[in-house]
């Protein structure tokens, strides 16, 4: 009954609210850049990204830990859940440095503010460690969960800072105001610190207090980056022709908004 | 077995919630609704029973071994001394659980978000160091800027004002936007690789 309510009103023309049809448009358009880029054999050849220094750095911070023999903290930032792209971006950089440390055989803790991310997380450094082959160095009391109020969290990662005395950091997610609390807790503790937000804001703070920063899109490009997958570096690509785009429409916005100043039709 | 399955749920909602975005009928709005808000917070209470087992759990673990025990005896009081007073006296104005809340949390939060007056003051000292000419000229931009923020008015010229406006609504907007534009399409590309499956790493990494 319920199904045919559904097919009844997709089917209603007035189903479709046409005041987001540009949010559409552009959907559609971005969906099948990326769909070309992905699966069009010919666009997946000869593809290379740029050296990242925060990601090349990865490997150093890990290093570092390993012959301090201090642990290695990673933490998501107060700001998002699970659903946000920053924290899946987030996780696929936690997986390769999770691999890394149980290579190592170096700790590495993981405290967070959102229990579905502790419970994801769990799983990826788990499967992680088992990949690399050493699935009895998971340390499954090492990812937890702290508390859900800001301070509360920025608090407690700061106690874990100070206490533990990481030899690395990797601060990458989505951070509000606790991201200097946390950046300059690790600069004082002397900590190798990598980070990376999707806050313009947060971005400026890091970039003051921690040794590398992913800015932008470098987070999201980091997956692909460390993995070598071919698909996702397809992706990265993707991200390329549609900023190519936008850079085009901006042009010629520009110039049509200089010769006719009345025109709105860029307004979208 | 059990990843492909989470790929397909994936893909469901994922393309499931795009199309319903679309729609300006309520009973479709009432559903993404339900979807957003409804089931996500049945996901959240089962798993937020999950991290505070955890959170007891390790806590119990370091108190055992001597590991950081007064820390992680207060926070075991507190997680268990807050329920309490809500379950037997509610939350009401004058109850324990608001005198607590407004005697002991909050202060302890103001103490947290005031350290960052300090931590600003010493990152900026570091940030605005003229070392290079990049540095340089980043240090007079934030000059201009605390110049023309401060209550100094009537002292501090017009042009200063009309300077530090300048540089915060154009050169350091157009940097803000070109980062932004690049997080957008990050997070646009990221999500697509998620619902398509392409990108797997958040279910755990094939063998």
């Amino acid at each position: 009954m319920k199904i045919a309510f559904f097919i009844a009103t997709a089917v209603d023309p007035s189903w479709f609210d046409m005041n987001r049809m540009p949010i559409l448009i552009i959907s559609a358009i971005s969906v099948l850049v990326v769909l070309y880029t992905t699966f069009c054999k010919r666009s997946r050849e000869h593809f290379k990204l740029r050296e990242i220094a925060g990601l090349k750095a990865i490997e150093e911070a890990i290093g570092r830990a390993t012959e301090m023999a201090r642990p290695l903290l990673f933490t998501p930032g107060w700001g998002g859940d699970i659903q946000r792209p920053t924290t899946i971006a987030s996780m696929n950089i936690l997986s390769h440095v999770a691999q890394k440390t149980s290579q190592y055989d170096c700790r590495l803790v993981y405290p967070t503010h959102d229990p579905v991310i502790m419970t994801v997380a769990q799983e990826v450094i788990r499967e992680a460690y088992a990949q690399a082959g050493y699935p009895d160095r998971y340390r499954n009391d090492d990812i937890f969960y702290v508390s859900s109020s800001q301070f509360g969290y920025a608090a407690a990662v700061d106690g874990l800072i100070s206490r533990l005395k990481p030899a690395s950091v990797f601060l990458l997610g989505t951070f509000e105001a606790e991201s200097l609390i946390l950046a300059e807790t690790a600069n004082i503790n002397g900590s190798i610190q990598i980070a990376g937000t999707d806050s313009t804001i947060q971005l400026s703070f890091f970039i003051v207090a921690c040794d590398y920063v992913l800015i932008g899109e470098e987070l999201f490009a980091a997956s692909g980056y460390l993995s070598g997958d071919h698909s996702i570096l397809a992706s990265v690509r993707a991200q390329d022709i549609l900023k190519a785009l936008i850079i085009l429409i901006i042009i010629i916005a520009t110039l049509w908004a200089t010769v006719d100043p009345s025109s709105t039709w860029w307004r979208f | 077995m059990t990843r492909r399955i989470a790929q397909i749920v994936c893909f469901a909602f994922g393309a499931l919630l795009f199309a319903l975005y679309f729609s300006q009928l309520p009973a479709v709005r009432s559903l993404n609704t339900t979807i957003m808000i409804d089931y996500w917070q049945i996901i959240f209470a089962i798993t937020l029973l999950v991290g505070v087992i955890s959170f007891v759990k390790i806590s119990v673990t370091n108190i055992r071994r001597g590991d950081s025990r007064p820390y992680r005896i207060i926070s075991l009081i507190g997680l268990t001394v807050m329920p309490v007073f809500a379950i037997f006296w509610g939350i009401k104005g004058d109850s324990p659980f608001m005198w607590m809340f407004e005697y002991v949390q909050a202060p302890m939060q103001s103490t947290v978000f005031a350290l960052l007056a300090f931590f600003v003051a010493s990152a900026s000292f570091r940030g605005f160091r003229a070392r290079s000419a990049p540095a340089a000229v980043l240090l007079a931009a934030a000059i201009l800027t605390l110049l023309s923020r401060s209550s100094l008015e009537g002292i501090v010229p017009q042009i200063v004002t009309d300077a530090a406006d300048w540089v915060r609504g154009n050169p350091s907007m157009a940097a803000r936007r070109a980062i932004l534009i690049g997080i957008g399409l990050g997070s646009l590309t990221t999500s697509l690789r998620v619902i398509l499956g392409i990108e797997r790493t958040w279910l755990g990494r094939e063998k």
